[in-house]
């Protein structure tokens, strides 16, 4: 278990002050001047020591992604983006940075910014979140009237503009290249790939897209070390990281953890346990609703971690755990996921817009049993032409529910058809 | 799309920006390069919005268009393709119940029938007296907090049928209700007491 001393967000629930006496008194905009001062090279290179992988939930190296930037700024301003538009079901700790660590992320910002050339960076807070953007903009004031932010940012001479921005409500919004355009001031469709971002972003700028999680824990790594974040969790998996965990838990709760800690664990020592203790539970999808769902079996003994959730054909996405006890109807479940992304589908790609509609009405179907069990193996077989074949992964997040419903609960789907066919035979006669 | 969003525009008069709006306006388009000001057309739907009962007549979508120099389908565009923007007129207190799979699992059905009960009005439309217009959301970001709605600018947490509907009777007397978790936790921490987080906080920078 993480000791407490090794926690970064140490006011993460809000009960002390979250603006700068407070953030200062727990350590925020502590030398940082000198950090700054080691230049973008060295601030790279101890990014990269720690392993730090993006907390927003594909796992890209966050130092790796900074190096990708021009190394000399050009003609075109570089640009950092912070996508703070967290809407992943399930998902809710960069909603508890942005009203009670605020700091943290202003100061990331400033840190990230000068190690990519940009002298100006972007938040992009989901618009539902007016009181978390209250408080951000507050430590965003606050930076700038104390001279953290602005011209010559904590006396090193690098000039860096903080602005907040608020979306509208598109989940579609927290795909990188959506937000940009979204940001721009238009519908957040996203874009091809290539040009990455890093290459033509923002305005057509070089850009780095980070989640807010990955921006805030980047000063304190710089001040302890990447070889004290390396030090924490397993290889390739390292550091501490938010945990949500909702659901059928005794206590549901957002908390700190060391990576790599069994699931089981997670869920015992901090969110009281499965309503109904450990035996009680049918499932858990560990990763926000993009990534498939678990068995018990598996839950009992996979650890949280990017390798290990692979491993079990899942992934840890946002670390965003819901956990489901044997009361729940899984297979309706899955079809509230995939009603989500019918209508969070942008339109863009057919087979996502035409896809996530059919996969949702066969959803629907598949709840009452009303269906022959060929139309199954139809449906796996429609996710997988949904998969991989749209500009971006919203098609793959609405196929992969899906997947592993079938994978694990292939005999309740089954059960259901049966169910049904028996209530009234000519009706779900072929 | 909203369940407020992609019917015919209901027509209104002229719109424009009170002068302190304006002010606020010209704030925000300052925040991005010149020449983007395109950046600022959802801030300023939003604040065109909020002087304007809290929906956009499309006279208002014209305005912010000129405003920021962009044809007038970019804005429509962007006033159909996000859930926030109304454009059709909502009640004074817009209710929005999660009702995605964390919310769901806690119960976010019942909250849903409680709210239809105690403000005489069903889900996608609006009270009578103009009080309330009650949707559902897709997930609103505050799953450990569940189930939990948004009313305008606030989140209720931690809902039962009992604190929902009391939320909705103390609005309609002209109250205030406690916004954030209704069980009486702070945030986000485990109800049960904490279980980490526990040693007395040190500041390293100190």
């Amino acid at each position: 278990m993480l000791k407490d001393k090794d926690r970064i967000f140490t006011n993460i629930y809000g009960l002390h002050d979250p603006f700068l006496a407070g953030a200062r008194a727990r350590g925020d905009w502590d030398g940082t001047k000198e950090i700054l001062e080691r230049g973008r090279d060295k601030i790279i290179d101890e990014m990269k020591a720690s392993g730090l992988r993006g907390r927003g939930g594909a796992g890209f190296g966050t130092g790796l992604k900074w190096s990708f930037m021009p190394k000399e700024i050009g003609a075109r301003p570089h640009y950092l983006v912070v996508n703070a538009d967290e809407g992943e079901p399930g998902t809710c700790k960069d909603r508890e940075i942005l009203r009670h660590e605020p700091h943290k992320l202003v100061e990331g910002c400033l840190i990230a910014s000068f190690a990519m050339g940009a002298h100006a960076a972007y938040i992009y807070v989901r618009g539902e979140f007016f009181r978390e953007t209250q408080a951000l903009q507050r430590a965003v004031d606050e930076a700038y009237d104390n001279g953290l932010i602005g011209k010559n940012a904590c006396g090193t001479g690098w000039d860096f503009d903080l602005y907040v921005h608020r979306g509208a409500g598109a989940y579609i919004c927290g795909e990188e290249t959506a937000l940009i355009e979204s940001l721009e001031g238009k519908k957040g469709q996203p874009r091809l790939k290539p040009p990455f971002p890093a290459n033509s972003g923002l305005y057509g700028c070089p850009t780095t897209v980070n989640n807010v999680e990955s921006i805030a824990v980047a000063p304190e790594i710089l001040r302890r070390g990447g070889a004290w974040f390396a030090g924490i969790g397993r290889p390739n998996n390292t550091g501490t990281k938010l945990f949500n965990i909702s659901g059928h838990v005794n206590h549901p709760c957002t908390v700190e953890e060391e990576m790599s800690i069994p699931l089981r664990e997670l869920v015992e020592r901090h969110a009281g346990g499965v309503r109904g203790g450990w035996d009680n539970l049918l499932a858990i999808i560990p990763g926000g609703a993009s990534v498939p769902v678990l068995p018990k079996s598996i839950c009992d003994s996979v650890l949280m971690d990017f390798d290990s959730l692979r491993e079990v054909r899942s992934g840890l996405g946002t670390a965003a755990v819901m956990v489901m006890d044997k009361s729940t109807d899984i297979v309706a479940a899955i079809a509230c996921l995939s009603h989500f992304y019918k209508h969070e589908s942008c339109g863009q790609c057919t087979p996502c817009r035409e896809g996530t509609g059919w996969m949702a009405r066969m959803m629907t179907r598949m709840v009452a049993g009303d269906a022959s069990t060929r139309e199954i193996d139809l449906l796996e077989q429609v996710t997988r032409q949904v998969e991989g074949h749209t500009i971006c992964a919203l098609g793959d997040a609405a196929a992969w529910p899906i997947q592993g419903l079938i994978r694990h609960f292939r005999p309740e789907l089954e059960r259901r058809i049966e169910l049904a066919k028996a209530r009234a035979p000519r009706a779900a006669a072929e | 799309m909203s369940t407020t969003a992609g019917s015919a525009p209901v027509e209104t008069g002229p719109f424009a920006f009170t002068a302190d709006n304006m002010r606020l306006a010209q704030a925000i388009i300052a925040k991005y390069p010149s020449g983007r000001q395109a950046s600022a057309v959802m801030p300023l739907l939003d604040l065109a919005q909020r002087q304007h009962a809290n929906w956009l007549p499309r006279a208002a979508m014209d305005y912010v268009a000129e405003l920021l120099d962009m044809p007038a389908i970019r804005v429509y565009e962007v006033a159909t393709f996000y859930t926030m923007y109304n454009t059709k007129p909502v009640g004074r207190h817009h209710v929005q119940i999660c009702t995605n799979l964390p919310c769901w699992l806690r119960g976010s059905e019942q909250i849903v029938s409680a709210c239809e009960k105690a403000t005489g009005t069903v889900l996608g439309e609006t009270s009578k007296d103009g009080m309330f217009t009650l949707s559902h959301a897709e997930c609103l970001g505050a799953c450990v907090n569940a189930p939990m709605m948004q009313i305008n600018d606030d989140y209720y947490e931690d809902l039962d049928e009992t604190s929902a509907a009391s939320i909705v009777s103390e609005l309609k007397l002209g109250h205030t209700p406690k916004t954030g978790s209704q069980i009486g936790r702070k945030t986000c921490e485990p109800a049960g007491g904490l279980t980490s987080l526990t040693e007395p906080t040190k500041g390293r920078g100190a």
